[in-house]
């Protein structure tokens, strides 16, 4: 479980996030919806200790993660970055076993490439996409590839952020199977940042509204189409008019 | 009220640069500290050598021997003054030695070295990949700091010391062909007069100008600003602090080194 309580970050005058306040239950698949530079990707940042807050606690069950082990604290998490930020020096399957390669439990290259296949398998690209560079697949190609990566060394807690965006339907359809597979199978606590409501309809057990720094709304996806909440409906309704002004 | 205003203005761009300065001495106190600390990178290191070090030898060797060929040309044209022609080769060598071969070669690394390792630890940057490296339980200054700046250390010694050789060899050459030496009376003045702590001196030299160039690389990748232009603008900063730190470093070095 994770537990975010009033926390703040700026970036000089543009308050991001103005005291949030969410629950992430363990083992569920929770997912963040929100307007274009709402703060979204600043708050899994904030989690993971990229970002620091200005104010505020984060607990990962019930303990401050400030004050937890930096290297045992973050084995437990996967990433997948809205941009994808693989490691461009390096090929497509060194990227994904990148956890696998290095640290206190190195597996053998070869049993390491193995397992990075595997994983690049289940997010639908084929083995000899393994020798290449980042550089030289397609955007959705590498946004897998990240994916293949946040997910290769089986951690706990993963975060993605946008896994379908810039994917085609089909595709996209895969990756939402898969995140849910990963939920409902492994246990995994699932935090997915996506603009795609089929993907929130897809992916989600909850569903949480960032809007103007706070959460406006959060509950089960089940719930999310009677809610009254204006903002919330607007959103999910993708109507131009509405209390969330189109010019931000 | 003007005196005020007038103090505030010197004194800003005094405290912004000591501020500087402590930043720059925290990051060299955290590399010292993660380069004794496990884990290792073993393979960055590798690849870090190969680059600072291998891939460097052909500029710190051309910018050797021209240098020991024109201070060939100078020493024999400033020495016909005093009828001291004949020192020729032993000052080619001690001034290669001692100060042209670290500090030439000293600035060529930091051209072409401090700006390649500003450039992509300052894209990894920006494109979140050291954001990803931490994600992925990796230390970034073990992972991309420790390997290049012990690298860059043990390095560039060693190019220096390969350096002063084409540099003495250059003088040689301008020597016997236009300067009308004798080769082995050139070879044997050279060799007899310099001292074990001439060519020492430059390689501790040099392993200070490595290390001042990969941390000043490291230092600006690593808080380059957004985008391409805050990139581009870190290995500028790069490529101008690590030169004149190399200058400043071997004014203090040689007092150190020479006066008694
Ligand atoms: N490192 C940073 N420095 C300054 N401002 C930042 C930084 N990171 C994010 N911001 C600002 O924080 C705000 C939220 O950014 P964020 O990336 O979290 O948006 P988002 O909700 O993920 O949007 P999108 O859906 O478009 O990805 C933006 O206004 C952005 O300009
Ligand atoms: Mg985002």
């Amino acid at each position: 479980m994770i537990t975010l309580t009033d926390v703040h970050k700026a970036f000089g005058p543009n308050g991001v996030l103005q005291g949030v306040n969410l629950t992430i239950p363990k083992g569920q698949s929770m997912v963040i919806i929100g307007g274009s530079g709402t703060g979204k990707s600043v708050l899994l940042k904030c989690i993971l200790g990229l970002v620091t807050p200005d104010q505020g606690t984060i607990a990962l069950e019930g303990t401050d993660v400030t004050k937890t082990e930096r290297d045992t604290f973050l084995a437990r998490f996967g990433m997948l970055f809205q941009g994808g930020a693989l490691f461009d020096s390096m090929r497509v399957w060194e990227n994904v076993a990148f956890r696998l390669l290095h640290g206190a439990k190195a597996l053998p290259k070869p049993q390491a490439r193995d397992i990075a296949i595997e994983k690049l398998r289940r997010v639908g690209l084929t083995p000899d996409k393994a020798d290449l560079f980042p550089a030289e697949l397609s955007g959705g190609m590498q946004k897998r590839v990240g994916l293949a990566r946040a997910i290769a060394a089986e951690p706990e807690i993963i975060f993605f952020d946008e896994p379908t965006t810039g994917l085609d339907p089909i595709m996209a359809g895969v990756i939402n199977t898969l995140i849910r597979e990963i939920v409902t199978e492994m246990g995994v606590t699932a935090m997915t940042i996506t603009h795609d409501m089929s993907s929130v309809r897809a992916i989600a057990d909850r569903v949480a509204m960032l809007h103007d720094g706070l959460i406006r709304w959060t509950g089960p996806v089940a719930e999310m189409d009677a809610a009254t909440d204006p903002y919330l409906q607007q959103f999910i309704h993708g109507r131009a008019d509405g209390p969330i002004e189109s010019v931000r | 009220m003007i005196l005020a205003r007038f103090l505030a203005a010197l004194g800003r761009p005094v405290l912004a640069a000591l501020a500087a300065v402590g930043r720059v001495a925290f990051f060299a106190a955290q590399t010292l500290r993660h380069l004794v600390t496990p884990p290792f990178y073993l393979r960055e290191f590798g690849a870090s050598l190969l680059q600072i070090g291998w891939f460097s030898l052909p500029v710190v060797g051309m910018t050797a021997l021209f240098t020991g060929g024109a201070l060939a040309l100078q020493i024999f044209s400033g020495g016909s003054r005093f009828n001291a022609e004949a020192v020729v080769p032993q000052i080619v060598a001690i001034g290669m030695a001692r100060e042209l071969g670290p500090v030439l070669g000293g600035l060529m690394v930091a051209a072409r070295v401090a700006s390649s390792i500003a450039a992509e630890i300052g894209t990894m940057k920006v494109t979140e990949q050291v954001d990803a490296l931490v994600t992925l339980s990796t230390h970034p200054m073990k992972y991309l700091t420790v390997p290049r700046v012990l690298a860059a250390t043990l390095a560039v010694p060693v190019l220096v010391g390969v350096g002063d050789s084409i540099g003495i060899a250059g003088g040689w050459l301008v020597g016997i062909s236009r300067l009308h030496f004798n080769s082995a009376t050139y070879l044997k003045n050279t060799t007899d007069f310099l001292e074990f702590w001439d060519v020492g001196s430059g390689l501790v030299k040099g392993a200070v100008f490595g290390f001042i160039v990969a941390l000043m690389g490291c230092y600006f990748g690593m808080n380059s600003g957004r985008g391409a232009q805050g990139v581009g603008a870190a290995t500028k900063s790069a490529v101008v602090a690590a030169s004149v730190l190399i200058l400043a470093a071997n004014y203090v070095l040689t007092g150190l080194f020479f006066t008694s």
